[in-house]
């Protein structure tokens, strides 16, 4: 006990108010329990209906085909596929925090980590969509599949990074999934046993299939999520690796190197972080979670984009270096044409944002102001997808061939699909916050004693013989 | 066949802990214990084998990636093979990465199934609580009252040390 008080000085909590086991029940079941309030509703009919306007643009490029997109025989990959990248890249910090973090023993992820996964969820089914109408006939979407089929049989591809990238995304999605869910299984039976509506106590008890809280059963659920956590810490780095090899397995002047996967999977780790940073400052106000998402988690995750961000930096200098380094004219000329030709804007915006504007991070102050944080991220964000439309566009739009040079700009069609997979992110993320637990109940549980001095022993109570026991 | 059960219900991680351990010292047996979260430490003093999870997960692992890397091997290889831009027929390299994947599928999916077949889960099961606040913020410590050695007046001596809220003896 005295090692463990000893222990215990060396850091402050990472929950604070001296919260009790019933009190978490209490905190995160609470924010769905109660009714919606107006905020919630005018966040919510604004994600739908951006949703809204987003399906019809999709149910109109479905229906008249691509060329509904600002797309030429120069550039034809643009903003389809720069959204495509930006929602997967979002989407791996959810796996970082879960899964990565667990292995790495970084308690503070519990407050974090359920909201994460979710987020991965929603930002993978965003990305998704993209390939999908880029296919021009989505409804034959399952010719991608190897299945035996009439056609010869004709194989798919498995020397195509387009197919390897069907085969990552998917995989990722499952297993995300997976995680995600097993993650809920003691939660949803903590939702279940305090449930007061018959509808919520049977559909919790529906899903949370019959848990009981057993040790026999915890011990093999910790098993699974550690054997969970060590799949997907290898899956997330290979989603991200295999995306950019779409683009460095080309022979594309920008695109053709070999630093590309572990740029892309720093660069995906950034922009997610920004991502859950902007998502959690925003709940921690709205629901009030204070005291599970202090300025320590901030903090922490402040430390990870300075990282990562660093990371990008150097990737952006490497990647010049080795253009002059390598003698190759059309090398050169597309990062002098990236830096000073008509898309320098988009690629002084995606400098600004990702490699200047974060250093301010360094400074403890201002990882200490929220309201500066919640700026930042947004402006990370911001960064992260010109990284992506800086890539794709000015690598493509000006390549070997000085006839064939164009430039490209989105039409109507492409903004309006993007921002339907705000809309659709937004949506998702907002029923989850009304109908799960946004933190996970059971490992804050784990983790609340952590920097707290064990409270004295109660009062060695004489044993009231099943008092509290509903026989 | 039914079996009689003493129950006591703890409040706090330290006293679930050591109750575990003092009842393994008496050699009792250790029917369960519910608990809301994860404790530390805790199968292992209760005496909880530890599980064989990883080893399906393993195996499960092994055949994914087996089947998958043979899978693309025919498909290219052999049953029809295309030339694409003079690359080998068997284009190893360019394998490992769907190989992978499907590794990592098979594993996880397959694990995550073998974990509620081995635990008893499944979609609509009853959960039997033998308190009401397990999922909450109770520790409950259910020992097996068939043993020779047991008796029911230390036990309740036991887990007044470690401050139990209550203590029940039932049929189960």
């Amino acid at each position: 006990m005295s090692t463990d008080a000893q222990h215990q000085n060396l850091r402050p909590p990472w929950i604070l108010g001296n919260k009790s086991l019933s009190d978490v029940s209490r905190d995160i079941c609470g924010i769905f329990e109660r009714k919606p309030t107006a905020l919630w509703w005018i966040a919510f009919l604004v994600a739908a209906s951006m949703l809204a306007v987003g399906s019809a643009a999709m149910i109109y490029q479905m229906a008249t085909g691509i060329g509904t997109w600002g797309l030429n025989k120069t550039v034809g990959w643009a903003f389809d596929i720069t959204n495509f990248v930006f929602w997967i890249g979002i989407g791996h910090a959810g796996t970082l925090i879960s899964a990565i973090l667990f292995l790495l023993r970084q308690k503070w992820r519990t407050s974090v980590n359920r909201a994460a996964e979710a987020m991965t969820l929603f930002a993978v089914m965003c990305a998704g969509l993209f390939p999908l109408i880029h296919m021009g006939r989505p409804w034959l979407f399952y010719w991608i599949f190897p299945y035996p089929n009439n056609r010869g049989p004709l194989w798919v591809n498995f020397r195509s990074p387009l197919v390897w990238d069907f085969f990552a995304i998917s995989t990722y999605f499952i297993i995300s999934a997976g995680f995600w869910y097993m993650g809920l299984l003691p939660d949803l039976a903590t939702i279940r046993d305090r449930a007061t509506s018959k509808l919520r106590r049977w559909l919790a008890g529906f899903f949370s299939l019959g848990w009981d809280g057993s040790y026999r059963t915890w011990v093999r659920y910790e098993s699974l999520y550690m054997l969970l956590a060590g799949l997907a810490t290898p899956l997330v780095v290979s989603v991200h690796t295999i995306v950019s090899w779409d683009f460095a397995t080309s022979v594309i002047p920008g695109w053709h190197t070999t630093i590309f996967p572990p740029y892309f999977v720093c660069g995906a780790v950034f922009s997610g972080f920004a991502m859950v940073l902007t998502l959690m400052l925003i709940a921690r106000k709205v629901v009030h979670l204070e005291d599970y998402f202090t300025h320590r988690h901030v903090g922490a995750m402040c430390k990870i984009i300075i990282l990562t961000g660093s990371l990008v930096g150097l990737a952006y200098l490497t990647e010049f270096f080795i253009a002059a380094y390598s003698g190759n004219p059309y090398e050169q000329f597309v990062f002098i044409n990236r830096a000073f030709g008509p898309y320098s804007w988009a690629y002084w915006i995606m400098v600004s944002c990702n490699v200047i504007t974060p250093q301010l991070l360094w400074f403890k102050r201002i990882r200490g102001n929220l309201m500066i944080v919640f700026l930042l991220s947004l402006v990370i964000n911001v960064g992260m997808w010109f990284e992506r439309f800086v890539i794709i566009v000015s690598s493509l739009h000006r390549d070997y061939l000085p006839s064939s040079w164009a430039m490209y700009t989105p039409s109507l069609i492409e903004v309006l699909t993007f921002i339907g997979t705000f809309g659709l992110f937004f949506s998702a993320f907002l029923l989850f916050c009304r109908f799960l637990p946004m933190i996970a109940m059971a490992e804050v549980k784990g983790v609340l004693r952590e920097g707290h001095h064990a409270p004295a022993p109660a009062p060695a109570a004489p044993v009231r013989a099943a008092q509290e026991v509903e026989a | 066949m039914s079996r009689r059960i003493f129950m006591g219900i703890f409040e706090r991680e330290e006293d679930i802990l050591g109750a575990a351990r003092a009842v393994r010292e008496r050699g009792w047996t250790i029917v369960d214990i519910h608990a809301p979260y994860a404790v530390h430490g805790l199968d292992k003093v209760a005496g909880f084998a530890p599980s064989r999870l990883p080893w399906i997960c393993f195996a499960l692992g092994v055949l994914g990636a087996g089947l998958k890397m043979w899978f693309e091997y025919w498909t290219t290889a052999v049953s029809w093979p295309i030339n694409v831009s003079g690359k080998p027929w068997d284009s190893l390299p360019a394998f490992i990465p769907v190989t992978f994947e499907v590794m990592v599928l098979l594993a996880g999916v397959g694990t995550v199934i073998a974990f509620l077949l081995s635990a008893g889960l499944r979609p609509g099961k009853r959960a039997v609580l033998p308190h009401p606040r397990v999922t909450d913020d109770r520790f409950a410590l259910l020992i097996e009252e068939a043993d020779a050695v047991f008796s029911p007046v230390e036990a309740a001596a036991l887990c007044a040390k470690f401050h139990a809220v209550a203590t029940e003896e039932y049929e189960a």
